[in-house]
């Protein structure tokens, strides 16, 4: 997929959780072909800031040529980010990566398993299977109600299930805990994304389970194209490979989890 | 029209522009946001004899104005290179450079003759200067008998243009510029990335798998630009600068200071297209004060 450096324009950037950034950035001309699970590299308005950010693709508006991303408020780039106002302009180089399979596997009944930030690209996704007629269920895991992000704009394309470890919303525990998966039967692919305890915990149960299961992982970055080879994964077939180019999103059979 | 083109012992480049190796992949990766055939050179990935799987994750760690990172020098190997590289790299239609990279100077000698068997690959920028590797790399690059020696020992195995690329992390630069020189070398280029590290006070934990790693981007500019000026009044043969180039007016401060070349490194993971800005700068500067070469401006540092 080709991949391109575009100045884009700050349409709206607004708190979405207590320490989550939602930043919507618009292009004047047409924005290019993206698959769910891609990210892009966004440059930070700091000075302070060397590295460009990779942040996951949140959402996509074709008809308005928005691009909307959730951005967890870590430290100095990402704050930098969050601080940036409407009309300003952002360097983003996109679409990167491999984006989720769905483009090319058929999936009947998908869940979208996210934790903490990782929902961030499960919404692009859900709203690639409702326009395909495809209702999707989404399970979502956070300390706290609060830090579950975003909640009714995913119950606009799919049912919602959650588990908090305080119980303050849906079950208490963990997604690999909550009583829809009790009957595995109901889902034919997961895709996962969160932190690699909780994808670690869901491909275990997938595998399991016998059910196909496609996770994204979150790894330090510097290029984001494949160049300076520091965000490696371990992989069974190739060995170490480039998370922003060969991934973020893996089969889980590639990942060497399960030894 | 101002001329750009400059000389690397017999190898000539249309521009002082090079992408440094480790920074630009094997150029194609850059190839969506630039036209890479503008480049003076693209030096691709260090590669050994055998492939190397590199260092464990995480191999990288952004610092202020800078970043280290520990790759330690993961590459498919130089049979790889040969059958699934080159025929894609020659097609660019700018010089490719390989950098070559060994634990012991028999890698070094063997991975340099199967180089030169490649008619596309008119130089090799030998790597005695990695930080981040427990075997061979930077030992070889610190001390000025044992560059002497890896340097002569690749000379007889290699006759195209020799290129040794240097590391920082030494008393006296100028001393290993002037052994490598001696044994051979039709160019040296530096710096290397500055061994470094960085800690996570909450963890208590070094951020690299490895501990230390090496420094590069803007931090370094300053160091390497010394080390340029002094190498290049020790020296004979053309130096390349390195270290923290992030714009055309950062490689014009290396040409004054005496390199007849630049590379580009982490600034291209900042901005994937500066390398070919600064080609442009370069020509707009050029013009901007009337020298009608390149040429005119390589060493011209009034002190």
């Amino acid at each position: 997929m080709k991949k391109f450096q575009l100045d884009l324009i700050v349409a709206d950037n607004r708190m979405a959780g207590p320490s989550a950034t939602l930043l919507t950035l618009q292009y004047p001309g047409e924005l290019p072909d993206m698959v769910a699970g891609q990210f892009a590299e966004l440059q930070v308005p700091s000075a302070k800031v060397l590295l460009r950010r990779p942040i996951s693709i949140h959402s996509i508006d074709r008809k308005n040529n928005l691009i909307e991303f959730l951005i967890q408020i870590v430290g100095e780039g990402t704050q930098s980010l969050a601080d940036i106002k409407a009309g300003e302009k952002v360097n983003v180089l996109l679409p990167l990566g491999n984006g989720f399979s769905y483009r090319s596997t058929h999936v009947a009944k998908p869940l979208l398993i996210g934790g903490g930030v990782g929902v961030a690209p499960l919404l692009f996704l859900g709203q690639e299977f409702a326009e395909h007629g495809i209702r999707p269920t989404f399970l979502f895991g956070g300390r706290t109600e609060a830090l579950i992000l975003r909640k009714e704009e995913f119950q606009k394309y799919g049912d919602l299930f959650m588990t908090t470890e305080d119980g303050s919303a849906g079950e208490k525990g963990f997604v690999t805990n909550h009583s829809l998966l009790l009957d595995s039967e109901h889902f034919d692919r997961i895709y996962a994304c969160g932190p690699t305890p909780m994808l670690k915990a869901v491909a275990h149960w997938a595998k399991e389970h016998e059910i196909a299961c496609e996770v994204s992982l979150e790894h330090r970055m510097a290029c984001g194209i494949g160049a300076c080879l520091c965000c490696v994964e371990d992989t069974a077939d190739q060995g170490n490979v480039c998370v922003c180019k060969e991934g973020p999103v893996f089969e889980i059979e590639r990942l060497k989890w399960f030894n | 029209m101002v001329q750009l083109s400059t000389k690397i012992g017999s190898l000539e480049l249309k521009n002082p522009v090079m992408t440094a190796s480790g920074t630009f992949g094997y150029g194609t990766e850059y190839a969506d946001f630039m036209d890479i055939s503008r480049l003076g050179a693209i030096i691709v990935k260090g590669t050994t004899l055998a492939p190397r799987q590199g260092n464990p994750y995480p191999r990288m760690a952004e610092t202020p104005s800078g970043m280290l990172n520990a790759v330690g020098l993961q590459n498919k190997g130089v049979d790889y290179f040969v059958d699934h590289i080159y025929p894609e790299v020659q097609k660019i239609g700018t010089a490719i450079i390989v950098n070559v990279s060994g634990s012991c100077i028999d890698d070094y000698v063997q991975t340099a003759s199967i180089i030169n068997t490649l008619d596309g690959i008119p130089a090799i920028e030998l790597n005695i200067s990695c930080p981040n590797v427990k075997q061979g790399g930077m030992a070889f690059g610190v001390n000025p008998e044992s560059a002497a020696q890896v340097v002569s020992a690749v000379r007889k195995a290699y006759d195209k243009t020799l290129i040794v690329k240097l590391s920082p992390n030494v008393t006296d630069i100028t001393e290993i510029a002037r052994a490598v020189e001696g044994a051979g070398a039709d160019s040296v280029s530096l710096i290397n990335t500055m061994l470094g590290m960085a800690i996570d006070a909450e963890k208590r934990r070094p951020i690299l798998s490895t501990v230390t790693g090496g420094m590069s981007g803007p931090a370094v500019k300053p160091v390497a630009l010394r080390m340029v000026w002094q190498t290049a009044k020790a020296v004979k043969i053309p130096v390349i600068g390195l270290g923290g180039i992030c714009s055309a007016t950062d490689a014009i401060e290396f040409l004054l200071a005496g390199a007849s070349a630049i590379q580009i490194g982490t600034a291209n993971f900042i901005d994937p297209s500066i390398s070919e800005k600064v080609v442009d700068g370069i020509a707009d500067y050029l013009e901007r004060h009337g020298f009608n070469s390149v040429q005119d401006i390589i060493g011209a540092l009034q002190v």
